[in-house]
């Protein structure tokens, strides 16, 4: 046993990456929650979760506490009661697996194997990714037919014909980026994005590919079924649409993979688009001051923390872990700013995060500041505009191409 | 004997299993499932020969669009379970004999390739999402257009027919 897994170093990699990421990903769902809440909480001018934990920190862990020690309700009349408990185990699942072929920064050395930021890097990654979430469209349709209850089965209707739409869009859109990068495999699109633009801006395909992003992200925000294209779960109108039945830990399994979904879908703009782990800054002459950002944020987060102390009127509990975790950040910081290797490993990651955490930051704002479309406008501005628009993009690119080939 | 055996077998047997289901279920909804399940299996087994663009593809088609809708229809209408009728005499008559000389000619066919031994050599270059496109777009780009006006003449008479119920 040991000669074996002495002879497959690689699997026992991807079993720590794996179980770090999980671990990763998971809390960081957990904490968009928050993320969330606060963000639109300001915007309408409230405080939002303030209790639990400094500034409602420890807000996610008494959610999921909560989920755990509801009662768990499977309603008597259900159509197949397998199905019932299939429905959220699937969300979940399919939810996750997206995540693995998510290059979320370079290869770099370790052990003597050269690995990367991602679980695996396969030739057909964007396609994993769509095929996997074309999928997700069973979940919901399943949990909304096997409750056996109308406000379900019509929320899950809508739904499904609206991810089955937008799809489409969706698909189509990425194809321009497809046309230039001339690969499938995520970690090739963002090595593609290399590189400066007329010397200036990055080379990222948000510039040649405007229009395909425009479609793409409103597309996902359709797919991820969020406002303002939330009708698949209008709370004056269906309840709270194709999960209306499920109580305790199986409702917070879709409420899961429903942010999950958020994160994959930020995670693609920042790869297809926004050049993945590359930083926006070029390369300076002498002193390489960019690298040090990570080191900056931290140490400036880890400051942040500190005069927090003194800001608000914290009780003495909240007062001691907000110093504590401003010293940890600031320590962080300095670490990274004095140890040159581990600063270099985290400039890909750092850069991920930030894009993707921009791209979080509008879906809430989006929700926060849009009213929900008519079901009807959502079907005709899906159909009718935004798929002749990425066809009209690919056909404009591939031209583009083609006369810049000859 | 190698993971991709051991794969191979696994998925092998789902995609049979998922196809007896099919078959054996008496709900709609519960078979139009075990189908979904024998596509991703082919899906796999497509993928073990090294052809991951058309797995990719039969996940995104067949399972992420055609199944969905197949899904949607079964529950829109709210199809409960199947009566049992009486089997049509055709079936009774024709079937057994149609179904001996099908599984005689696999058996055949098994029987004819199995002292060889040499299982087929998957080519990874051809699986390649490229190969493939070059192929579709340059050896059989007239059998290929051909088939999207098939397709598109398809889709026009779908919605000529429902327009006339509408």
């Amino acid at each position: 046993m040991t000669d074996w897994i002495a002879n497959h170093p690689e699997l026992v990699i991807a079993v720590v990456k794996i179980a770090l990421l999980l671990f990763i990903f998971l809390t960081a769902i957990a904490y968009v929650v928050w993320f969330e809440r606060k963000v639109i909480a300001h915007i309408q001018a409230r405080w939002g979760p303030y209790r639990v934990g400094p500034h409602g920190l420890l807000q996610p862990l008494a959610d999921g506490v909560k989920f755990l020690f509801k009662e768990d309700i499977i309603p008597a009349n259900v159509n197949s009661r397998f199905l019932f408990l299939l429905a959220p185990f699937l969300a979940v699942t399919l939810a996750l697996l997206a995540v693995a072929v998510i290059p979320f920064g370079p290869e770099f050395e370790i052990f003597g194997t050269t690995t990367g930021f991602y679980i695996a890097d396969i030739n057909i990654a964007l396609l994993f990714v769509l095929g996997v979430t074309s999928l997700t469209v069973y979940s919901v349709a399943l949990a909304g037919w096997s409750s056996n209850s109308k406000y379900p089965l019509l929320g899950a209707l809508r739904s499904t014909a609206q991810m089955v739409s937008y799809e489409l869009a969706l698909t189509l859109s990425v194809i321009g980026v497809l046309l230039l990068a001339g690969s499938l495999s995520l970690r090739e699109i963002v090595e593609q994005q290399s590189g400066r633009l007329w010397g200036v801006l990055p080379n990222w395909y948000i510039f040649p590919q405007f229009v395909a992003f425009i479609c793409f992200f409103i597309s996902s925000i359709a797919e991820t079924n969020r406002a303002p294209f939330d009708l698949a779960e209008a709370e004056t109108e269906l309840v709270a649409g194709f999960h209306t039945e499920y109580s305790s830990m199986k409702f917070a399994m879709f409420f899961l993979a429903e942010y999950a979904h958020i994160f994959t879908a930020s995670f693609l703009a920042t790869v297809l688009f926004f050049g993945g782990w590359q930083s926006p800054f070029p390369e300076t002459p002498f002193w390489q001051w960019t690298l040090y950002l990570p080191a900056a944020a931290a140490a400036l987060l880890g400051l942040y923390f500190l005069l927090d102390t003194f800001r608000h009127p914290h009780s003495t509990l909240h007062r001691g872990l907000i110093t504590l975790v401003g010293i940890a950040l600031l320590g962080v910081g300095a670490g990274l700013a004095l140890v040159p290797p581990v600063l270099l490993l985290v400039q890909g990651p750092f850069w991920f995060v930030l894009k993707t955490v921009a791209f979080l930051f509008v879906f809430v704002w989006i929700r926060a500041t849009l009213p929900r479309f008519r079901y009807d406008q959502l079907m005709a501005f899906g159909w009718k505009f935004l798929l002749p628009l990425a066809v009209l993009n690919i056909i404009a690119t591939s031209l583009l191409l083609v006369w810049q080939a000859n | 004997m190698g993971a991709d055996v051991i794969l191979f077998f696994f998925f092998g047997g789902l995609a049979v299993l998922g196809a007896l289901s099919l078959v054996i279920q008496r709900h709609p909804i519960h078979s139009a499932l075990s189908l979904i399940l024998v596509m991703a299996s082919l899906a796999v087994l497509y993928l073990l020969l090294g052809a991951e663009f058309i797995a990719a593809i039969q996940i995104i088609v067949y399972a992420g669009a055609i199944m969905v809708l197949f899904v949607f229809v079964i529950m829109l209408l709210n199809a409960g379970e199947e009566e049992q009728t009486n089997l049509s005499r055709v079936t009774r008559y024709i079937g057994l004999p149609v179904a001996t000389a099908l599984l005689a000619e696999m058996g055949w066919l098994l029987y004819r390739a199995w002292p060889g031994d040499v299982g087929v050599v998957p080519d990874r270059l051809v699986g390649r999402t490229s190969a493939v496109g070059h192929m579709l777009f340059k050896e059989y780009v007239l059998p290929f257009e051909l088939t999207s006006v098939v397709i598109l003449i398809a889709i026009i008479g779908a919605i000529v027919l429902a327009k006339k119920e509408l």
